[in-house]
C-alpha cells in the first residue's frame, strides 16, 4: 500500500526523536491491544537503559498475563510461582546485594495469592522494587473478580457487580503496605496518557536509584486497564478506569522518603 | 524560514489497532485504516501533514510500535 503524508525529509535516522528501546526483545507482545502491562514493561527497560544497569539488573515475573515478561525484557529474569516474586527476589537481593532487583506483579498475584510474601517482605524492609499492575481483575484466567474488584464491578465470578456483603470490600494494599516501616517509596501512577507515562517513568527512576541507599522497598502501584476482562474496547476502557477505579484508587506519592505524604488525594474514601 | 516538523513511522504488522495513539494526538495526525493487517488488525496511519514529533503517539502506545522523527524543513 502507498504511504499517504510521508515526510521523506524529515524521515533519516538522525531526527529520530523516539524509537522503542532495544532493551525490549523484538517480537510482538503477548498482550491484548491496548492493555497497559505493555507501557509498564517499555517504560522500565527504558529506564534501566537510561541508567545502564541492564546487565545489573535481575527481574522476577509473575504468574498472570505478564507471566512471559521475561520473553519480552532483555535482562536476566526468573519466574516466580504464583504470588511468591517477593520471597523470590528477597533471596536475589540478599545474595547479589548489588543488583538491582525487581519483581513486576498484577492485584491477583501480588493481593490474593501473594498476600503474606508482599506483607512481610515489605514488613522486614528488604531493598528491591516492587511493580504491582492494578486493573482489579484475573485478567489472564478470564476476568474473575479479584482482591481488588470495586463494589458493584462486574467480572466473570461477579456477574452481578461485586456485593460487599458477601464478597467483601476492595483490598487497598499498597495503601496497608505504605504503613509498614521497611517500606520507604510508595507511589500509585497510570500508564494510560503520555504524562500519566512519563510519570510512572520518573517513579521508576526514582525506586531503582533508591535501591543504591538500601532504605527499604520501593512500591509502584499502576493502575491500568484490563479491556478485555472488563468487556470493552481499549479507549473505553480507560475512560471508564480514569470514571471508577481513579476515585477508589487516587493517583499521587502516598510515602516518600519513609514519610506518609499528608495529602487529601490519598484520604481513602469509600 | 525553518519550521520545525514531525513524522511518524508505524510498524503496521506490530499494530494492534487499539486506537489509543488517537486519542493522544493533539495535532489529530493519525487515523485507522481501512485494510488490515496480517493479523487482522487495522492499523495507525498518518491523516495530514501536521504532526509537530510531539512524541505523544509513540510513548502511550502499548506495543511500541511508532518511531517519531523531528526535524527542520525550509
Ligand atoms: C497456584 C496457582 N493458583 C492459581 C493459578 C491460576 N491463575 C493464573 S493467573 C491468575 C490470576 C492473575 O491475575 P493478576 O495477578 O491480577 O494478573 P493479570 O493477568 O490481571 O495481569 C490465576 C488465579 C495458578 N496459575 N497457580
Ligand atoms: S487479559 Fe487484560 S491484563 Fe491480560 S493482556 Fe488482556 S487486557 Fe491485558
Ligand atoms: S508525534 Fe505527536 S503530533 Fe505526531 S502523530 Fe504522534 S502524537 Fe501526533
Ligand atoms: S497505540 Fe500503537 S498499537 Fe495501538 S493503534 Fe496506535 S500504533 Fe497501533
Ligand atoms: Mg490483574
Amino acid at each position: 500500500m502507498e504511504e499517504p503524508f510521508v515526510k521523506t525529509e524529515i524521515r533519516k535516522d538522525e531526527n529520530i526523536v523516539y524509537k522503542r528501546t532495544n532493551l525490549l526483545v523484538d517480537r510482538p507482545l503477548s498482550y491484548c491491544p491496548g492493555c497497559g502491562h505493555g507501557v509498564v514493561h517499555r517504560m522500565l527497560m527504558e529506564t534501566l537503559q537510561e541508567m545502564d544497569i541492564q546487565d545489573k539488573t535481575i527481574g522476577v515475573s509473575p504468574v498472570g498475563c505478564s507471566v512471559l515478561a521475561y520473553d519480552f525484557m532483555n535482562i536476566d529474569m526468573l519466574g516466580a510461582a504464583h504470588g511468591r516474586a517477593p520471597a523470590l527476589a528477597t533471596a536475589i537481593k540478599r545474595l547479589w546485594p548489588h543488583k538491582f532487583v525487581f519483581t513486576y506483579q498484577g492485584d491477583g498475584d501480588l493481593a490474593a495469592i501473594g498476600t503474606a510474601e508482599t506483607i512481610h517482605a515489605c514488613n522486614r524492609g528488604e531493598n528491591f522494587t516492587i511493580i504491582f499492575i492494578n486493573n482489579g481483575i484475573y485478567g489472564m484466567t478470564g476476568g474473575q473478580m479479584a482482591p481488588t474488584t470495586l463494589p458493584g464491578m462486574r467480572s466473570s465470578t461477579s456477574p452481578y457487580g461485586r456485593d460487599v456483603q458477601t464478597m467483601g470490600h476492595p483490598l487497598k494494599i499498597t495503601e496497608l503496605i505504605a504503613n509498614l516501616p521497611g517500606v520507604y517509596y510508595v507511589t500509585r501512577q497510570a500508564v494510560h496518557t503520555p504524562n500519566h507515562v512519563r510519570k510512572t517513568k520518573k517513579a521508576i527512576r526514582k525506586a531503582l536509584e533508591q535501591q543504591k541507599e538500601n532504605k527499604g522497598i520501593a512500591f509502584i502501584e499502576v493502575v491500568s486497564n484490563c479491556n478485555s476482562g472488563w468487556k470493552m474496547t481499549p479507549v473505553q476502557s480507560n475512560k471508564w478506569m480514569e470514571e471508577n477505579m481513579f476515585p477508589f484508587y487516587p493517583l499521587g506519592d502516598i510515602k516518600v522518603d519513609g514519610k506518609l505524604v499528608e495529602k487529601k488525594e490519598t484520604v481513602v474514601k469509600e | 524560514m525553518a519550521k520545525i516538523k514531525g513524522d511518524i513511522l508505524v510498524n503496521v504488522e506490530r499494530c494492534k489497532g487499539c486506537e489509543v495513539c488517537i486519542a493522544a494526538c493533539p495535532s489529530s495526525t493519525i487515523a485507522m485504516s481501512k485494510e488490515v493487517n496480517g493479523k487482522g488488525y487495522h492499523f495507525a496511519m498518518k491523516v495530514n501533514n501536521d504532526c509537530t514529533g510531539c512524541m505523544n503517539c509513540a510513548i502511550v502506545c502499548p506495543d511500541g510500535v511508532i518511531t517519531v522523527f523531528r526535524g527542520k524543513v525550509e
